[in-house]
């Protein structure tokens, strides 16, 4: 089906977050255009050669938006590149991802920019849209060139990876990039009192001996950042918030109606720091510790937290204190990951299993299907601005960025059968509910497990 | 906010499994006392007072473990832990192969994976491993198909055949130590000593204290948190004051104090640590009378211990390493000499 561009979705679940739309009907697409989403599509509708397809128990939404994921190319193609993390995202309902800076060279300079532009457009499927460094080499001493970086098409910016930590030059970034309208992606670490800690402070830092990643050090360094968005007028973007206090002072700071945005990750949601224990088939193991005990592969930053942290994150989510999902797709080499915890690369590789961990919070009724596809599609736009609206919705006359998923359809993860060249994922043997069938980005159907029911006309 | 207590969590609960033991003759690893049984730490105790008979012999050498190979992998220095590990592994008739990280590959930047698996390959028995990162006895265990390994130290987390020789000792002078009170004093955040001792005590059943400035102590210990159900070091007390700490114990064991601390922030000096912490004439006075004296090893004598104390008639720290090598005999023939039967037997059922 790769390529075709006219597809009828009969009698699926239509859900629209941008329109407010829920309901269950016909899906329209002819020549990569939405024709008709809602009610039923009569047969002389639909063009000849139309593929047809059979909507029960799917969903049909705006494809979803990625506003954190590392591609690694240029410089790290080992772990990924441009064409295997845009194949891994559309696998997972991703139409449009934000690629992250920290690349080699970074992404702190025009031509990057374009090169990561051009590997997008040859690779096609998912839309990249680039986030360009805060700092020059990412090295947190000088403003990177930002008007350029945004003329070349650079949609905000961060030093992801590392936290701009000069509290003159934050100030600087939040000031000049706000001149431009553009916000500032603020990865929240005091590293002073993170010094490279892998887990989260508390129990099971004692437990375990390792050193302690303290719920501190993430909201020492937004609180500051949420005064210097006050102070400039700037807008502050949280990337990756992890604690309970960190929900709180987001909240207040849209309450006193500040420029500030955050995002979370599915596994902050979903997942606590007990992983780190080891798991098997059935999810995490705790008493005495075994040879699965401290599984690298839950090793990311931030850490994972505490079930305290996640219910308050979920919280914050459903309420809208917490704009968007965001994987924070990290791919790392199996090297990279077979050494000791303390030496093994942070990150999990995200795109793939997005989807079936977050829809874990509408099966236990912690959030409701169409606030969690509001949070994968159109919360993107309160960071990106109205001017992507067209990219997530279902609007009649737009080209066509879907996702159809079956949010009861249960599978096993197993990393390799990844598209991503990141097959680190602490959910190996791990079974999630919901999956995505298939993509239509720009137009065009970049993936499908569907099966078709005919052609009209064929 | 306030639905979310009655909300159910998707956070999965975590679920508990069994552990192999020595007392079923199944156990192949030693990585923390965690996992061990009042009857494990029995069956020690036992065997240890078994090795202790041979080493009080005029030839001190049994063939029990003839035609095993015994590989000691030390990433970081040490005395005590190695040299009683090859002593016992020699005293048990075994081929005892020491490696350290500098003057093997390691040096050349082999990894840890592929420095064990060629020790696996050249068909060692078991790996007696000491790492600077926490877990990395685990890692190796889960790499490895047929290889033991004895975690002789990982970072901060545990030094199991420390703990063991440590019980060992008070054992034999306090009988039991079921309701003893054993105060650990010092920097427990970054003591693999103190963390494995927690294990065995409160499975033996003492009573644990620990001393320290806030700085040392984890906080999941200042904070109380480890009383909450479910929490590992559940019954641990914690105390600052070293006088009342101290008083009334049946056993004082100063760690070591590293001056990386001072240099990290955690501490003004050592010479003020000295003098509030350090275990003295007159702050053992106030311990139980007779009042057993430990240190882990190496001492710094005169900050965590005066020297008098640390040679002065309740001192056991000599005898501790005297017991070293008779617990690291028991358990290299329980890991080693007695498993490999069991697990033959077991084969053929």
């Amino acid at each position: 089906m790769n390529g075709a561009d006219s597809i009828l979705i009969r009698e699926v679940r239509l859900i629209d977050p941008h329109r407010g739309v829920d309901e269950t009907g016909d899906l329209l697409i002819v020549d990569g255009v939405i024709k008709q989403a809602g009610g039923a599509v009569r047969n002389g509708d639909a063009p000849p050669g139309c593929h047809v397809i059979r909507g029960d128990g799917l969903v049909a939404c705006p494809g979803f938006i990625d506003l954190h994921v590392h591609l690694r190319e240029p410089g790290y193609e080992d772990r990924e590149t441009v064409a295997t993390g845009v194949e891994a995202a559309v696998r997972g309902g991703f139409t449009t991802i934000c690629a992250m800076p920290n690349t080699n060279p970074a992404m702190d300079n025009a031509s990057t920019v374009e090169f990561v532009l051009r590997q997008a457009a040859a690779a096609g499927k998912a839309r990249v849209l680039p986030i360009g460094s805060v700092t020059k080499g990412r090295a947190g001493k000088e403003l990177a060139e930002m008007w350029e970086l945004a003329q070349s098409g650079a949609v905000g910016f961060s030093d992801d990876g590392s936290p701009v930590e000069d509290s003159h030059l934050m100030r600087q970034a939040l000031a000049y990039a706000g001149g431009l309208g553009l916000p500032v992606l603020q990865h929240s670490e005091d590293t002073e009192l993170s010094h490279g800690a892998p887990v989260n402070e508390g129990w099971l830092s004692n437990r375990l001996g390792l050193g302690g990643w303290p719920a501190a050090a993430e909201e020492t360094m937004i609180a500051r950042d949420i005064s210097l968005a006050q102070l400039t007028g700037g807008h502050l973007h949280v990337a990756h918030l992890t604690t309970r206090g960190a929900v709180e002072m987001v909240r207040l700071a849209k309450q006193q109606g500040l420029k500030v945005t955050a995002e979370v990750t599915p596994h902050h949601l979903t997942l606590d720091e007990t992983w780190a224990l080891g798991h098997d088939k059935d999810g995490p193991l705790s008493g005495p510790l075994g040879p699965e005990a401290y599984d690298t592969l839950t090793k990311v930053n931030p850490p994972l937290r505490t079930q305290r942290d996640a219910e308050a994150l979920v919280a914050g989510l459903r309420e809208g204190w917490i704009d968007a999902i965001a994987t924070d797709h990290a791919p790392q080499t199996v090297i990279d990951k077979l050494v000791t915890y303390d030496d093994a690369a942070y990150g999990f590789s995200g795109l793939e299993t997005a989807l079936g961990l977050v829809l874990r919070l509408v099966h236990s009724g912690q959030l409701d299907l169409n606030t969690l596809v509001a949070r994968l599609t159109t919360g993107s736009l309160s960071v990106l601005g109205e001017g992507y609206a067209h990219l997530t919705t279902l609007q009649e006359g737009t080209t066509a960025d879907i996702v159809v998923f079956d949010p009861e359809k249960e599978w096993v993860v197993h990393s390799d059968e990844f598209a991503s060249k990141g097959k680190n994922t602490p959910l190996e043997g791990i079974t999630l509910k919901g999956r995505v069938t298939a993509t239509i980005a720009g137009g065009r159907i970049v993936h499908s497990e569907l099966a078709e029911v005919g052609t009209v006309g064929g | 906010m306030k639905a979310l207590t009655a909300m159910a969590s998707t956070v999965q609960q975590a679920k508990t499994i069994a552990r192999p033991s020595m007392v079923d003759g199944v156990r192949r690893h030693l990585l923390d006392l965690d996992d061990f049984s009042h009857e494990e730490l029995d069956l020690v105790m036992g065997t240890t007072d078994a090795m202790r008979e041979v080493l009080s012999r005029d030839i001190k050498k049994v063939p029990t473990l003839r035609g095993k190979v015994i590989v000691t992998l030390f990433y970081e220095v040490s005395t005590r832990t190695r040299v009683s590990f090859e002593e016992a592994g020699k005293l048990l008739s075994a081929d005892v192969i020491n490696v350290s990280s500098s003057g093997s590959s390691v040096e050349k930047g082999e990894s840890l994976l592929n420095t064990v698996r060629t020790l696996q390959a050249t068909g060692t028995d078991i790996i007696v491993v000491r790492h600077p990162h926490s877990g990395a006895p685990y890692f190796m265990a889960r790499n490895l198909e047929r290889t033991g390994v004895i975690n002789g130290g990982d970072g901060w987390h545990a030094h199991p055949t420390q703990a063991l020789l440590d019980l060992y000792t008070m054992k034999r002078h306090l009988g039991s130590v079921n309701g003893a009170k054993v105060v650990i004093v010092g920097d427990v955040t970054h003591s693999r000593v103190a963390r494995s001792n927690l294990w065995a005590l409160r499975t033996a059943g003492a009573q644990v204290v620990l001393c320290a400035p806030p700085t040392l102590l984890p906080q999941e210990f200042l904070s109380g948190e480890h009383l909450r159900e479910g929490h590992s070091f559940g019954s641990v007390k914690v105390e600052t004051s070293i006088e009342r700490a101290i008083s009334e114990a049946d056993v004082v064991m100063p760690l070591r104090l590293q001056l990386e601390r001072q240099e990290a922030g955690l501490l003004p000096t050592l010479r003020e640590y000295s003098k509030m912490y350090g275990i003295t004439k007159n702050r053992l006075a106030l311990a139980k009378p007779g009042a057993l004296v430990m240190h882990p090893g190496p001492m710094n004598e005169g900050v965590e211990i005066s020297p008098d104390v640390a040679h002065g008639t309740q001192s056991l720290i000599e005898e501790q390493v005297h017991n070293g090598v008779a617990v690291r005999m028991a358990l290299l023939y329980l890991l080693v000499g007695s498993r490999q039967k069991s697990q033959a037997q077991g084969e053929q059922q």
